[in-house]
């Protein structure tokens, strides 16, 4: 089928139960009430002609295009303002109409380039398409004063900016405001000299606050905002809608293609997740699939100080599958293990942690969700009985009030915080979303164009749960609970148990003030906004019931008490009874496009797929039947537990598919002395990433654009993934698994990973009714999907709760080991930055770069001073665990105490300095809390050097001639 | 660097701090450490002379070891 551009009905499509029928054209719609007349039009199939008009935003009525004949009304409305009534009469080609429209069409070419043919928008235009569609025969107008002949913003790293062209639609102006909430562009002047500008005079797009979300660009009808893709290549001929690669929000998008080479991601409108938009990574920054750093072919070497060498797959497999069978002969199997990746698809986990269970013989096989959610997944189960999210997007929607805890989704979920911030913005005489903020830094949620938190509760990192027992004290002594839902449905007698607990007058938030440092009046103010929507103190049986909901990140799961953290934010919905329905919930912000999936895989350990304990007999026995061998009961190790055990010697081959765990693990010298200690180290990776300095075998991988699969995000929504062109390494990352696994002699031969899927539906009783099919008919679906809800489930919990009563659990606040001291005074902290991804494999080898070239150490200006410190600065950062050097950047962003930095710079060594501790349950690493001190330095520490000249060292490649 | 044994014993402790206010504190860390420890660290923690134990923690083990 030939390229088409999808759809625009006009103006956005409105929710109501309402709906209304009206006559277009003689023919009778029925549509939604407070539809516009465009939009009833166009989903008859009739487009009214439109400029300033797209189904992204609001209405405008600028461009007076669309205007159209309304039988008992006068003159010419415009119909993309005028709501739909029932029984109205609409005529959308009229002489008079005819005559209107082309005047229009007139005034907009007679100032506008007529090179058509060799502009980047010819055959993707609207302005072209409108021109055309009204008659627009000759233009009598002399040119006189004009806007044409001015110089073009080639700023932006992935899009131009071309004042001539613009027809001042403001279509660009608004994007940024509703659908992204940035607000950086305006128009600034009038009449001829009206120009879109992004920022002051002296910005360009690239200076300005611009995100480079691309929600312009999409906008933009003619060529003034255009994609460099498309002015360097043409436009697409043919889209595939696949799923984005980089975070856990799941975006859907259009791969509009030419043949096999990718022109542009466009965001999917229909896509459940985004809702047709993206930020700078789903949209942009996908070049490094054809990055020169990329590795095409495998490569083996016999200990980890030689070059590498270039061998052929056969060679590369056989060569390691022997090291794998002679440790697994003299050491037994539990000394082998995995490491799953969670940025590659469902199918591609589910056989890594095949391989190691049916394979190697052992249950040591872990996930990167060790370090980020393993809390969630332990906190959830034991709270509601699923280890996973209780919402979907859309949700937010519903919220009265949103808290928001450990996250910063402006930056980390930026599609997500572009939703949240619509809701917190309110519309149409909708008052917006209350807010709370729990995190020691003032992130952008905080305060930001159009945005302010209600309250923001700047706590010391380490105190999260002491905050929230403060707020449950709250909640309780003034009662505000919802006693009607926890008798209902949870145990009222683990309820008593913990409301005692919080109504002691230690865990008041005058008491706990000291610990937390934020101010009581402050805590009771939150605690009331959360249970009721307002501030001050009343009965709260009087109150109209509000919907209040729970957002939380890494903020809270990445502490020593990750795991009572995600319980006391549970116990927090079920005591004020926010479970069960929309605008609530328990929402954690998963950070990769598939951790959730690596999860739901049965990466962990302890568990197989959907979350059954291994000791499960009947879950072994399900898997012991299919896969024909028997599986291991006692759970296998975490991947620090793994480290301990290679340096103790009886942990010596791992395979790690996707993860970069020397960069992104805690205690670097920890994770290098275990990788060191390993006989037979596998990394089947895209690049040679920090882990490949300890490898004796490299497997190149595929990217996402050039594999089948599906991803699950934060939503658990399950999604495809579609492959777009042929994998330059060869091979999908499944089928090399598969390769891996036959070299060892397991005999697997899955033609295609719906066949994957369909063994993990056999076996996965919550994954029972998805397939390739079905989700390919659907669009997606959000898990579990089973008898019970054979369409999914968008909403978790509605009736009971998974495990049957909500289960309240007492956390009590343990104080961190990690302590201040005269030697380490201050705290660092650790995020993320929208334009970076994680440990940057991915957007380091883009012009993302240009956003964000190093990390750099927020320092408040009191602690600065002290030590005669200013922006710009080299510093060394030092803890227990280590030290390491990078630049400062002075800002009252973080509080006095607190320093906090990035990671996504391998040369930061940021890691260096965190510690072993971790959750109680899981072991996820506290990243989030670390004594350091802060000192000038000159410049590199030496373990960076050394590290330095260790990668180049390791990164040696001698290239073979031809092939073996 | 500590070494496995020191890191097992603050694990334990660290299980046994945060389940003080079950019913049970030393049987929920005893099924704690079942569930989700391997074999190794299982057997480790068990041969190991109880030094650096709270009571709790050391009470768990004991729990475990009978098991």
């Amino acid at each position: 089928m030939t390229y088409q551009p999808q759809a625009d009905f006009g103006t956005p499509a409105i929710k109501s139960t309402e709906q209304v029928t009206l006559t277009i054209d003689g023919r009778d719609i029925t549509v939604p009430a407070g539809s516009s007349v465009m939009r009833a039009a166009a989903e008859m199939g009739t487009s009214i002609p439109k400029l300033c008009a797209t189904d992204s935003l609001e209405s405008f009525g600028s461009c007076r295009l669309c205007l159209v004949e309304i039988d008992g009304r006068r003159g010419t409305p415009a119909s993309c303002t005028t709501p739909v009534e029932p029984g109205m009469v609409v005529h959308t080609q009229t002489p008079q109409l005819q005559k209107l429209r082309k005047g229009v069409m007139e005034l907009y070419i007679s100032d506008h380039p007529l090179d058509c043919l060799t502009c980047a928008a010819n055959g993707d235009c609207e302005l072209q398409d409108q021109a055309g569609a009204v008659g627009l025969r000759d233009v009598r107008y002399p040119v006189a004063a004009s806007h044409l002949g001015q110089a073009k913003d080639h700023s932006n790293p992935y899009f131009d900016f071309d004042p001539s062209k613009c027809i001042v639609c403001s279509r660009c102006v608004r994007a940024c405001d509703e659908v992204q909430g940035t607000l950086a562009l305006t128009v600034e002047s009038r009449g001829f000299g009206s120009k879109i500008s992004a920022g002051l005079a002296s910005d360009n797009f690239m200076g300005s606050e611009c995100v480079s979300c691309g929600a312009c660009v999409q906008a933009c009808p003619t060529a003034t905002l255009v994609e460099k893709k498309v002015v360097e290549i043409g436009t697409p001929d043919r889209s595939v809608v696949t799923t984005c690669a980089y975070c856990g929000v799941g975006c859907t998008f259009r791969a509009e293609m030419r043949g096999e080479q990718l022109v542009r991601m466009v965001p999917w409108k229909d896509g459940k997740a985004n809702r047709g938009h993206s930020c700078v990574k789903g949209r942009f920054a996908w070049g490094y699939a054809q990055h020169a750093e990329r590795i095409l072919s495998p490569m083996i070497r016999d200990q980890i100080d030689q070059p590498w060498r270039e061998v052929s797959w056969d060679k590369a497999l056989s060569f390691a599958a022997d090291r794998l069978n002679a440790i697994k002969a003299q050491h037994g199997p539990s000394a082998l293990g995995g490491i799953t990746s969670s940025r590659c698809t469902n199918e591609e986990t589910f056989l890594v942690q095949k391989l190691v269970r049916a394979g190697f013989g052992s249950n040591n096989v872990d996930t990167c969700a060790r370090v980020c959610h393993s809390p969630t997944g332990y906190g959830l189960k034991t709270t509601f009985g699923t280890s996973a999210g209780t919402q979907d997007f859309d949700s937010v929607e519903d919220s009265d009030v949103i808290l928001v805890i450990g996250a910063n989704p402006t930056d980390a979920h930026p599609v997500f915080a572009s939703r949240m911030k619509k809701r917190l913005r309110g519309k149409d005489g909708r008052p917006g979303a209350k807010l709370i903020v729990v995190d020691p830094r003032r992130t952008d949620l905080v305060k930001s164009p159009h945005i302010e938190a209600d309250h923001h509760l700047a706590l010391r990192p380490g105190t999260n749960v002491a905050v929230l027992t403060a707020l449950a004290h709250v909640i309780v002594t003034e009662g505000l609970a919802d006693e009607a839902f926890i008798r209902e449905r949870c145990d009222w007698d683990e309820y008593t148990h913990w409301a005692e607990f919080v109504s002691l007058p230690t865990n008041s938030p005058e008491t706990l003030a000291a610990v937390t440092q934020v101010p009581a009046e402050i805590v009771r103010a939150a605690a009331r906004t959360y249970a009721t929507g307002g501030t001050g103190r009343g009965d709260v049986s009087q109150r109209p019931k509000i919907n209040a909901a729970i957002y939380y990140g890494l903020g809270v799961t990445e502490h020593s008490q990750g795991s009572s953290t995600v319980m006391a934010i549970a116990n927090l919905a079920m005591a004020t009874g926010n479970i069960g329905r929309r605008g609530v919930g328990v929402n954690p912000l998963r950070g990769q496009n598939n951790v959730q999936g690596a999860c739901d895989m049965g990466s962990f350990p302890h568990e197989l797929s959907g979350y059954r304990h291994i000791s499960d007999g009947s879950a072994r026995a399900l898997f012991e039947a299919d896969w024909g061998v028997s599986l291991d009961p006692e759970p296998g190790l975490r991947i620090p537990n793994m480290l301990d055990a290679a340096v103790d010697g009886s942990f010596r081959a791992i395979y790690i598919q996707g993860e970069d765990i020397l960069q992104s693990d805690p205690n670097t010298h920890h994770v290098a002395a275990g990788l060191a200690a390993m006989d037979c180290v596998i990394v089947h990776d895209l690049f040679l990433n920090e882990t490949a300095n300890y490898a004796h075998v490299f497997l190149p991988g595929s990217t996402f654009l050039e594999k089948d699969g599906t991803f699950t995000n934060a939503e658990r929504r399950i999604q495809l993934v579609r492959k777009v062109m042929t994998p330059l390494n060869g091979m999908e990352d499944w089928e090399v698994t598969q390769a891996l696994a036959n070299a060892l002699g397991l005999g697997w031969s899955y033609n295609h990973p719906s066949e994957i899927m369909d063994e993990i539906s056999r076996l996965t009783p919550s994954f029972a009714g998805v397939s390739f099919a079905r989700l390919d008919q659907e669009g997606s679906l959000q898990w579990p999907v089973n008898d019970a809800n054979p369409d999914g489930s968008p909403i978790m919990h509605v009736d009971g709760f998974v495990r049957g009563k909500g289960k309240f659990v007492v956390t009590d606040y343990v104080p961190t080991d990690e302590k201040t001291g005269p030697r380490f005074p201050l705290l660092l902290t650790t995020g993320r930055i929208l334009s970076q991804y994680n440990v940057g494999a991915q957007t380091r080898r883009t012009d993302n770069s240009r956003w964000h070239e190093e990390d750099v150490l927020e320092i408040h200006p009191v602690d600065a001073e002290d030590r005669g410190l200013k922006t710009g600065d080299w510093v060394k950062l030092a803890s227990r665990a280590g030290e390491t050097t990078l630049r400062t950047l002075v800002t009252d962003r973080v509080a006095p105490g607190v320093v906090y930095t990035t990671f996504h710079h391998p040369d930061t060594q940021a890691n260096v300095v965190t510690t072993d501790y971790s959750d109680w349950a899981t072991n996820c690493p506290e990243y989030k809390v670390t004594a350091v001190q802060i000192s000038a330095s000159n410049g590199p520490s030496d373990w960076q050097r050394d590290y330095e000249a260790l990668s180049e060292r390791s990164r040696r490649v001698v290239h073979t001639e031809a092939a073996e | 660097m500590s070494s496995t044994i020191d890191t097992l014993v603050r694990m334990a402790n660290q299980i046994a701090a945060n389940l003080a206010h079950e019913p049970e504190p030393a049987t929920a860390t005893a099924e704690h450490i079942q569930l989700f420890w391997d074999p190794r660290m299982k057997a480790s923690i068990r041969a190991h002379d109880g030094a650096g134990l709270t009571p709790v923690a050391s009470e768990a083990i004991r729990l475990l070891a009978d098991a």
